[in-house]
């Protein structure tokens, strides 16, 4: 009966492109956390009164973050040809779409890993330091558990972005879910296929949010 | 323990600078519990944080326990605050963690291996009267429970001093009393030395031995507190020390009794510090031919004496009625005659 509702699926290939598409996802998620929350301590940490306050490293960093959010995710993927080429060797795959999707992702996620620290209440940071904790304590100890609950928030919604990221991404080449709507769906006209893609990957993005808030609840001690 | 050598501390603003901190020296003696008072703005705040270096001075030097806090730097620094514990107004614990992970925090900070750490945050847990809720969260526990938590977390490295930030502020009259007995407590038993900033005038009495006013940076005034609260010089510290002893309405509520008592004189009694338990009312019957009608009055009992004050009526021969207020101004008992009928 399936076979007659949906004559074009091939479930051997869909279910490799969801694979392509978790796989692209789970990658990019992983990275852009730690790069991220990196780059979103550096932007507190230098911040006007805070531990580390200087003014040139926070403008560098603030405008480099500000740039790679603004641009529009489909020509972020066209301008990093040449370094995706240069670090993968193709510009055909999964890992191909790496390096776009974690530039594109990271400093979107920068800016909410800095609302999260900045939503901590300085008085936390002045009683670590009163203690005679170091920076580094401070930061893995303090700044990093108190704000999780938001770091775990933000990750799920960068997360649920970075699904519809693999499927622009496929659009040109990268696989994934995205690819075979593109590919199968759209060009041969197969309406079943991109109907069976869209499902899919709304069924991605349902349990990545249920994921997150479950973890989120569960850290939230507030 | 604690010595200020004409401490300043500028802050640079936009429109021109600030002084929180007025070229203040001062004092603290080992095992006291020393209290500022000052309204909010005269840079207490600043100077509490002076002590442990979380404010570095403009000019002067700041020695605890010891260590010269403008000089010492980095890991100096940090290991000279393990000896000082502060307690805060919004008491600062972390959420993410239980009653019994807060206060092993600033274990952890200082290296203590994780069983040492254990029985000495049971045995914390046990001196500040918080046993049965070690493992709840912050969320979970009352203001005060949260300012106990804040004290132990402050003596878990067996600090030499404690500094208190408006350590009772947030908190309401009986949970202060409370907190306020536990740190005398911790005072006598740790012979701990407190310093404690505050702008209430119950805390200094019900607590400190000794006193400094602040106002504008300065400190304007400062002794034993027995002594500042019977002698205030300042303008400050007279208001102060008025907050304490007189509701600002019983002067007014009083003038309306002045018709009913056409004889004799109405006096106010104000206790500072009067030997307590002496019966001074019936004596003064006992001893002079006088009459004595209590109009209103509020005393309260501290370990260093009555404070409060009485108003009274005084009725019979001009005489004996000059010799009665005498005889009080002699008990330590300031008189002021408000009214006199005759």
């Amino acid at each position: 009966m399936l076979a007659n509702l949906l004559p074009n699926v091939q479930w051997e290939k869909m279910w490799a492109a969801t694979v392509e598409t978790l796989y692209m996802t789970g990658m990019a998620v992983a990275a852009t956390f730690v790069l991220g929350i990196v780059l979103g301590l550096l932007l507190f940490l230098t911040a006007k009164g805070n531990l580390w306050e200087n003014r040139f490293v926070n403008t560098v960093i603030a405008a480099f973050v500000n740039i790679f959010r603004s641009i529009p995710f489909i020509i972020l993927i066209i301008l990093l040809i040449p370094f995706t080429t240069w670090l993968v060797g193709t510009m055909l795959g999964a890992n191909a779409a790496l390096p776009a999707l974690i530039i594109g992702a990271a400093p979107f996620y920068a800016r909410m890993v800095e609302i999260a620290l900045r939503e901590i209440d300085k008085g936390v940071i002045e009683a670590a330091q009163a203690m005679g904790a170091s920076t580094w304590t401070i930061i893995w100890k303090v700044l990093l558990p108190e704000s999780l609950p938001a770091l775990v928030s933000g990750i799920t919604v960068t997360a649920v972005s970075l699904v519809s990221y693999t499927a622009m991404a496929g659009a040109i080449g990268a696989g994934g879910l995205g690819n075979l709507a593109y590919l199968e769906g759209f060009q041969r006209n197969h309406n079943d296929v991109t109907f069976v893609a869209t499902v899919l990957v709304l069924v991605i993005v349902f349990v990545i949010q249920l994921i997150g808030d479950v973890v989120t609840s569960k850290i939230d001690k507030r | 323990m604690i010595t200020l050598e004409q401490v300043t501390k500028i802050y640079q603003a936009a429109n021109g600078s600030v002084t929180a901190v007025d070229n203040v020296s001062l004092e603290i003696r080992e095992g006291e519990i020393f209290g500022i008072i000052g309204y909010s703005g005269a840079g207490k705040s600043t100077l509490i944080r002076l002590l442990n270096g979380l404010e570095k001075p403009t000019k002067g030097r700041v020695v605890v326990a010891g260590c010269d806090m403008t000089r010492v730097k980095g890991r100096e620094l940090r290991k000279a605050r393990q000896e000082i514990g502060m307690i805060f107004q919004h008491f600062n614990l972390l959420w993410s963690r239980t009653v019994r992970e807060n206060i092993a925090f600033p274990l952890e900070i200082a290296g203590v291996p994780k069983a040492e750490r254990q029985k000495r945050v049971d045995e914390l847990i046990e001196l500040v009267g918080l046993a049965g809720r070690e493992d709840a969260y912050p969320s979970q526990l009352s203001g005060g429970q949260k300012q106990r938590v804040g004290i132990a977390r402050a003596l878990a490295n067996n600090p030499k001093v404690l500094l208190c930030d408006e350590a009772t502020s947030a908190l309401d009259p009986q949970t202060t009393d409370a907190i306020l007995d536990l740190l005398v407590d911790i005072n006598k038993r740790l012979g701990l030395t407190i310093v404690l900033i505050t702008h209430e005038m119950h805390v200094i009495r019900k607590i400190c031995d000794r006193v400094a006013v602040m106002e504008s940076g300065r400190i304007v005034e400062q002794g034993d507190v027995l002594h500042v609260f019977r002698n205030p010089q300042q303008p400050i510290t007279k208001r102060f020390v008025k907050q304490l002893i007189e509701p600002e309405e019983t002067e007014e509520a009083i003038s309306h009794l002045f018709g009913q008592y056409p004889s004799g004189l109405i006096a106010q009694l104000t206790f500072v510090g009067a030997a307590a338990g002496k019966p001074l009312i019936s004596q003064v019957v006992r001893q002079f031919a006088v009459d004595i009608n209590i109009l209103q009055g509020k005393i309260s009992q501290t370990h260093q004496g009555a404070y409060g004050v009485l108003f009274i009526h005084l009725d019979g021969a001009a005489d004996e009625i000059a010799r009665a207020l005498d005889y009080i101004q002699r008990q330590q008992v300031e008189v002021e005659v408000i009214h006199d009928a005759r």
